[in-house]
């Protein structure tokens, strides 16, 4: 990656008089945290293969109010929500594609309430729709042929809406082998991150959730730990570095095994 | 009639309306909780509960002990039928009174209890087993100590001492059913003639070792008959106070499942009113709110007690089979933190019972200055939540202890300001720059320009 890429807004395209496709909401992860840009630029390196027509928000987006909703103070999420949606509303926003599951369920579940019904994807699920569609052709896996790839489950994507199969049909893509961990789908176990635990120490116990998980995933033996959250990715990645096993297993984010494999 | 007879109608009669009078008592305190709508879509409703407790879907997750669960299910409920008999057999004196009606098709009956006797004989050894002897460490965790473990030992000693005297009670029975019309006559136990060749397929193992004079083996069927139905009368009133509820509620608990996404949490109604009324632009701010006619007063953010709670919450409580499988899959439980989402339930029903005893004695608008917070479930473990729904996933019964969970958050946050430090932090951050960090939102297309 060596150029800045191009990016359209809403307010750019608005101003043309073209509306997009697809809103891409990238979180405030996806916007601030080194490591999530990654899966940002790969989720738009992916969508301008595709030839979607989307835009950003830019500066208009906002957090969901999603880490202050799970931590119970509703007010700070019904402000955030309610100020979103005026936003998004006044675009005339039709279809959002999330680059994470806290976005995903809070605008596709908790928005509609507020006002704001929009249908909204997770880029896994966006992505597949796209293959689908005849609209991205996958070459094979790449780099990542014949490799051992463990899925973890991001808790607001697989059990809090049911979404399983999206993230696992785009790995599967990709000539790997699928090695399912004990607790995965309806029985994945939290990474650690959710429910605002992100942003603060955990309580006094005898481990760290992530740590307890990433073990979980470290039994399949993998090359990668595949997930399809950015704070997911954080717990994991940390997870494998304290077991010092950041030599030989990656953690990526669905998005990025696409981009990577396609060489995009 | 005679006096046995009419004692058997006494007992019957007291324990029916006792059973009813605490039943009641259930209903009123569940109704101690919040509205909440639940009446929509009775299609989906009672396909639910179809599925999740008559057809026990989520039980076999853990094939073991849910095979187990449907033996001693079925069994209970199938063999229950002829406590219909022996009901009308105790009010009128009659003897098997099915037996002449059914003819050949009651005895296939009675065998096909009898082998769901033993399956549900099975059941609850396999049960004992895993408790005391395999020690399954859920069974084991500290809000299980005293009571609890005590109440599921109770449950399973009771329901083989009842099938104990239901399988005696028809070995001794069978013996005397083949005998011959006249030695019973002489014996004065012509109530016991019938065609009967044979046993019974499980009870005429037992048959050997009884004794085989009449005059005791009518004796022996007489107090194994008292016995099952006594004790299934007791058993009967045991329910309210135990764990064993949710043979009953477990139905109307399916029935009212929350039917949306898991991931959808309620927007809290009365803030909506507050935000909406802040950000409207024609809302003059500095004008006192206009009072409204018959308006209330506005109630608690979230919930500091069990009144706080929406009934449903307060239905799940009783519902409980402190069966551990949410806490199992709890991933803060698993780290060794203090939250364990049975502990929030228990809690909620130990202190839904609390408030009805105070109510009982005192009158409806009894205080008694304790609260589910602090007096039963302490901030830190509210604070261990990952809002995983891992819990909610893993519960037979569609009990959802992350719902309390986050109420009880938003009373912490919203009435007393009791975030851990870094939370407020992260309040701050989302308030001021529309993101859980001190970034602003001016730089949150700076992403695209940079090159890596
Ligand atoms: S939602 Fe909370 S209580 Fe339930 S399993 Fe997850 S962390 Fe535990
Ligand atoms: S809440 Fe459900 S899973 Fe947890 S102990 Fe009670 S019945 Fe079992």
């Amino acid at each position: 990656m060596s150029e800045a890429m191009k990016v359209p807004t809403m307010a750019e395209m608005n101003a043309k008089g073209e509306t997009p496709e697809v809103l891409f909401w990238v979180g405030c992860a996806g916007s601030f945290d080194d490591r999530a840009k990654k899966i940002t630029k790969a989720i738009v390196k992916i969508l301008n293969k595709a030839g979607v027509k989307f835009a950003v928000l830019g500066t208009e987006e906002s957090c969901t109010g999603d880490p202050a909703k799970r931590a119970g103070n509703e007010f700070i999420f019904q402000m955030q929500a309610m100020a979103n949606i005026q936003v998004l509303n006044g675009y005339e926003v039709k279809k959002i594609v999330t680059g994470c599951p806290h976005c995903f369920n809070t605008m596709k579940n908790e928005y509609p309430d507020l006002g704001g019904s929009y249908d909204v994807v997770h880029h896994t699920q966006f992505i597949n729709s796209l293959i689908k569609d005849g609209r991205l052709q996958l070459e094979g896996g790449g780099t990542f042929k014949g490799k051992r790839i463990t899925f973890h489950d991001p808790c607001y994507l697989g059990r809090a809406n049911g979404v399983f199969e999206a993230p696992r049909g785009l790995i599967e893509k990709l000539d790997v082998e699928l090695s399912e961990m004990k607790r995965c789908k309806e029985r994945g176990m939290c990474c650690g991150a959710g429910g605002a635990q992100m942003f603060k120490e955990a309580e006094k116990g005898n481990k760290e959730v992530n740590i307890e998980r990433t073990e979980q995933a470290l039994e399949t033996e993998p090359d990668v730990i595949a997930t399809g959250c950015p704070f997911c990715n954080t717990m994991m990645t940390d997870g494998v570095k304290n077991k010092e096993r950041e030599d030989n297993v990656q953690v990526y984010d669905v998005a990025e095994l696409i981009a990577t494999a396609e060489d995009l | 009639m005679g006096i046995s007879n009419i004692i058997f109608a006494v007992i019957f009669i007291a324990a029916v309306v006792f059973f009813a009078k605490n039943v009641g008592k259930i209903r009123r305190n569940i109704l101690l909780g919040r509205d909440e709508d639940r009446s929509d879509n009775p299609g989906e409703r009672w396909k639910t509960m179809a599925r999740v407790a008559l057809g026990q879907s989520k039980m076999t997750v853990r094939p073991i002990a849910g095979i187990m669960h449907i033996f001693v299910y079925v069994g209970f409920v199938i063999i229950n039928i002829e406590v219909l008999e022996i009901i009308i057999d105790g009010i009128f004196g009659t003897h098997r009174i099915f037996s002449s009606a059914l003819g050949d098709f009651y005895y296939f009956l009675i065998n096909f209890f009898e082998i769901l006797a033993l399956l549900v004989v099975l059941g609850v050894v396999v049960f004992l087993l895993r408790r005391l002897v395999m020690r399954i460490q859920r069974f084991y965790k500290p809000e299980m100590k005293g009571w609890p473990t005590t109440d599921a030992l109770n449950i399973l000693w009771i329901e083989l001492v009842l099938m104990a005297a239901f399988l005696t009670m028809n070995a001794a029975d069978s013996v005397l059913l083949q005998a011959s019309a006249d030695q019973l006559a002489s014996l004065g136990l012509e109530k016991y003639t019938s065609d009967l060749q044979g046993g019974f397929v499980a009870s005429q193992f037992l048959t050997g070792m009884l004794p085989q004079d009449l005059t005791t083996l009518a004796a022996i069927e007489r107090t194994a008959w008292w016995l099952h139905i006594v004790g299934i009368l007791a058993f009967l009133n045991y329910l309210p106070y135990s764990k064993h509820f949710h043979i009953i509620l477990a139905f109307p608990n399916t029935y009212y499942s929350d039917l949306e996404e898991q991931g959808k949490f309620t927007n809290d109604d009365k803030v909506k009113k507050e935000v909406e009324l802040m950000m409207d632009p024609n809302a003059d701010p500095f004008a006192a709110p206009a009072p409204e006619e018959g308006a209330e007063e506005p109630g608690t953010f979230g919930a500091k007690d069990v009144q706080d709670l929406t009934w449903k919450n307060l239905m799940d409580a009783y519902s409980c089979t402190e069966c551990g499988r949410c806490t199992s899959e709890c991933p803060a439980n698993q780290t060794g933190k203090l939250l364990s989402p049975r502990k929030i339930m228990m809690d909620t029903r130990d202190r839904l019972v609390e408030v009805g005893k105070g109510i009982d004695k005192n009158g409806k608008d009894h205080k008694d200055g304790k609260a589910l917070l602090n007096d039963y479930i302490t901030p830190e473990e509210l604070w261990a939540c990952t809002t995983c729904n891992a819990c909610v996933e893993a519960c037979p019964v569609n009990i959802n202890p992350l719902s309390i969970i986050m109420e009880m958050r938003r009373y912490l946050i919203m009435e007393e300001s009791a975030a851990p430090s870094e939370l407020a932090g992260m309040f701050t951050n989302v308030e001021n720059n529309g993101a859980p960090w001190q970034f602003a939102q001016a730089d949150r297309l700076k992403w695209a320009e940079e090159t890596d």
